[in-house]
């Protein structure tokens, strides 16, 4: 029954997404992707790994890496951690003094998780990368510009790079083997594997085997396998006897795919292109319309104090004039007034002289 | 004869040109190095550090400190700031000449940078938030060499051409604001998708308003920064309108860059408290965060409001210098000190001398360029033929 359901959710999905082909990030909603249908994954149950690295050797082998310095038989190279690198596809770790497992060593493989939903494809701005319907996450290196933003988003670390190469560097990471498994032969470190620590198939029935041996053997796992909603969910699932974060694993990724995690921000680019040139013409012709009130107001504020002024000039000119004619009448009045004055003084005068003379001549005559 | 010789190699060895001229030689040197034996031969890169100072340095601080011409154009154009009119050109050139230099550092860091075309005439990655970088930063950079070229056209006298541009002012400035609005704030959401790589106080989903808000904050600076720098030396190509406003320009963009601080400050706060991150701040990284946000944000939030109501003018322009480092500060620690905190010390990134040396070359290539386009074009000073209606 639950098997039927998921399928048919997984078809929902499929039709859903095959609409907008492949692996376009979706935005924020309720829409919950889980993964194409009938997609293949790997289980790695480290219960029953034993460090050989002959799934190194494998894929070694049949992806045609480099030769490495020492011999896939040296196992003291486990005494150091790794990572993968442009010449390894996949490593393995020990960790020691793991208490599950009466305080001795436990393995890791690491090689590409092959999200459902990689963050890798999500941040790749030329689409090199692409999560195909065998469940394998695959690189076309003849579009890629080398900007290594894929190595930034992979929250598992495992995308390379050929940072020696000057002309022709690639990214380099696992891709599941996707010309062989496309061939219906096994990734090559699954047919390495000598111990079946490895299980290649349909990513459903992975999940099921990895729920019947914790439900057979509760006390040899620990109840959750790793990849089933990690970042959305892997196509490589994990069983361990340890905890996760024990033998080196992340146990703080939490579930949400990568492209949901920069859709808010994405889907904020066309509400600034459509906004923000009103909004910003608007603020441009609520400036220009002030500063056009602004000055008609003083133009007008200009021309009423000229008008002011004018009159108030005329008025004093009119003052100045009538004052002036005033004061010119005085004047005249005055002058005419000190001429009347100086005239009469005269005459009063020359009638002294007169006198004077009239008695100077009286006294002659008396003399 | 042999005087005029010494005089004239005299007069161009001066102490700036030889120490460019030896800073340009070497930044030669590692650019043959880088294209011929790779990227592994000149950088510290690895593949737990895909990105180093050529992202953390010429990239996010480039695109942040050029951010002084879409601030200045939009001021003076959209929010009618006339007062602040001779300060456009400066900026947009510087702009435009950090845009450039960001598009030439990229072609060093790219593996392959003949491809750069590819994310439009290939294969689109919609998806990517660095197609929205890419995509914006291309068109960006095209509508600052045609916001420039006035300047170019009045100084070749191509009359006609230089008055069309001229009418597009308003159009070109909006679409400026708006690529500047995406890319800036898209700089920050470059790490949205990380969020197990980068530090919790560092990392919020207000990444992009907090790199959007900050490019305000750079531009404002990096204008009164740049400003003091060309009257120090290219006093004698200001006209009387630059010398005037001179004074004006620090303390209204001081004023600015002062009350965008302050709002940058809270917007930090609200995304600790977002994230409920406040245990976080008694760690080691949390006292860095507490650094950067006081000593960095906080600070000349503070010393900017004195300067400006003091109208100390050497406070502002010492703080606008401590806000450029601050921003500086900000985007190596969302880049680099903050990013793979989780990594022990020995996987950690550390630049290689060669990676800084192209840092420090292209920044020179910039200041000569900005020298030999401010001594002959009309950036600070009007055209006498032009005169003032642009």
């Amino acid at each position: 029954m639950s098997i039927s359901r998921r399928r048919f959710l997984g078809w929902l999905g499929a039709a859903g997404l095959s609409t907008t082909v492949g692996n376009t990030a979706k935005a924020a909603s309720n829409k919950h992707f889980t993964g194409y249908p009938e997609s293949n994954g790997v289980l790695f149950d480290n219960t029953r790994c034993i460090g050989c690295r002959k799934c190194e050797e494998g894929c070694n082998k049949v992806n045609e890496l480099p030769q490495p310095d020492r011999p896939f038989s040296d196992l003291s190279v486990l005494d150091t951690k790794r990572r993968t690198t442009a010449k390894k596809y996949t490593i393995v770790n020990r960790y020691d003094n793991i208490r599950s497992n009466g305080y001795g060593p436990m393995y890791r493989k690491v090689q590409c998780n092959h999200c459902l939903e990689p963050a890798c494809a999500s941040a790749c701005f030329v689409r090199a990368f692409s999560k195909t319907e065998t469940g394998a996450v695959i690189y076309d290196a003849s579009v890629c510009v080398g900007c290594r933003y894929c190595m930034i988003a992979c929250p598992f670390e495992i995308p390379t790079y050929e940072y020696d190469s000057a002309f022709t560097p690639r990214v380099m990471k696992c891709t599941m083997c996707y010309p062989r498994i496309s061939k219906g032969l096994l990734p090559g470190c699954v047919e390495a594997c000598p111990t079946e620590a490895l299980t290649y198939g349909k990513r459903e029935d992975l999940l099921r085997i990895g729920r019947e041996r914790i439900r057979t053997f509760p006390e040899r796992y620990v109840d959750y396998i790793y990849g089933e909603n990690e970042m959305g969910g892997t196509s490589w699932l994990y069983i361990s006897g340890a905890s996760y974060k024990e033998i080196g694993m992340r146990e703080d990724l939490g579930i949400t795919p990568a492209p949901k995690l920069t859709s808010g921000a994405l889907s904020g680019v066309p509400i600034v292109a459509g906004l923000w040139p009103v909004l910003l013409t608007g603020i441009y012709a609520i400036n220009k319309r002030k500063q056009k009130i602004e000055k008609d107001e003083k133009e007008q504020a200009v021309l009423s104090a000229v008008k002011k002024a004018e009159a108030e000039a005329e008025t004093k000119l009119t003052d100045a004039i009538q004052k002036a004619e005033k004061e010119k009448a005085t004047a005249i009045e005055k002058a005419v007034a000190k001429a009347l004055e100086e005239a009469a003084k005269a005459a009063e005068e020359a009638a002294d002289t007169d006198v004077q003379e009239a008695d100077k001549k009286s006294t002659e005559e008396d003399s | 004869m042999s005087d005029e010789a010494t005089t004239t190699s005299k007069s161009y060895l001066t102490p700036f040109n030889v120490i460019a001229g030896i800073i340009v030689i070497l930044g030669l040197f590692i650019t043959a190095l880088r294209f011929t034996k790779g990227l592994g031969s000149v950088t510290n890169l690895s593949d737990y550090n895909p990105w180093g100072i050529w992202i953390g340095f010429d990239l996010l601080v480039g695109v942040a400190l050029a951010a002084g011409g879409y601030v200045t154009s939009a001021a003076v154009y959209i929010f009618g700031m006339k007062k602040y009119h001779s300060a456009v050109r400066p900026a947009i050139l510087t702009g435009f000449l950090g845009y450039a230099l960001v598009v030439v550092a990229l072609n060093y860091d790219v593996g392959r940078p003949w491809r750069l075309p590819y994310p439009f005439l290939v294969q689109q990655g919609t998806t990517s938030l660095l197609f929205e970088v890419a995509a914006c930063v291309a068109l960006y950079l095209t509508v600052l060499f045609i916001e420039f070229s006035p300047a170019a056209m009045e100084w070749l006298g191509i009359r006609r051409a230089r008055n069309i541009v001229v009418k597009l002012t308003l159009l070109l400035t909006i679409f400026g604001v708006v690529l500047s609005t995406l890319h800036q704030s898209s700089l920050g959401a470059l790490f949205l998708i990380a969020p197990a790589k980068l530090h919790p106080l560092w990392y919020s989903p207000y990444l992009p308003v907090f790199f959007f808000v900050s490019s305000i904050i750079a531009g404002l600076s990096m204008v009164i920064f740049e400003g003091t720098m060309s009257h120090h030396f290219f006093a004698d190509k200001m006209d009387e309108e630059h010398l005037k406003e001179k004074d004006t320009v620090v303390l209204g963009f001081g004023k600015a860059a002062s009350l965008v601080l302050a709002s940058y400050f809270v917007i930090k706060v609200i995304g600790v408290s977002e994230g409920n991150n406040w245990h976080l701040l008694g760690t080691s990284y949390g006292l860095w965060f507490l650094v950067e946000l006081l000593g960095f944000v906080g600070l000349p939030c503070f010393l900017y409001a004195i300067g400006v109501r003091e109208k100390k003018l050497k406070l502002i322009k010492w703080t606008a210098v401590w806000t450029v480092l601050g921003i500086i500060v900000n985007r190596f620690n969302v880049c680099l000190v903050a990013f793979n905190w989780h990594l022990p010390s020995s996987e950690r990134y550390f630049p290689h001398w060669m990676e800084i040396g192209i840092s420090v070359f292209l920044v020179t290539v910039g200041v000569i360029v900005y020298r030999f386009i401010v001594s002959r074009m009309p950036v600070l000073y009007a055209h006498p033929d032009y005169p003032k209606e642009h």
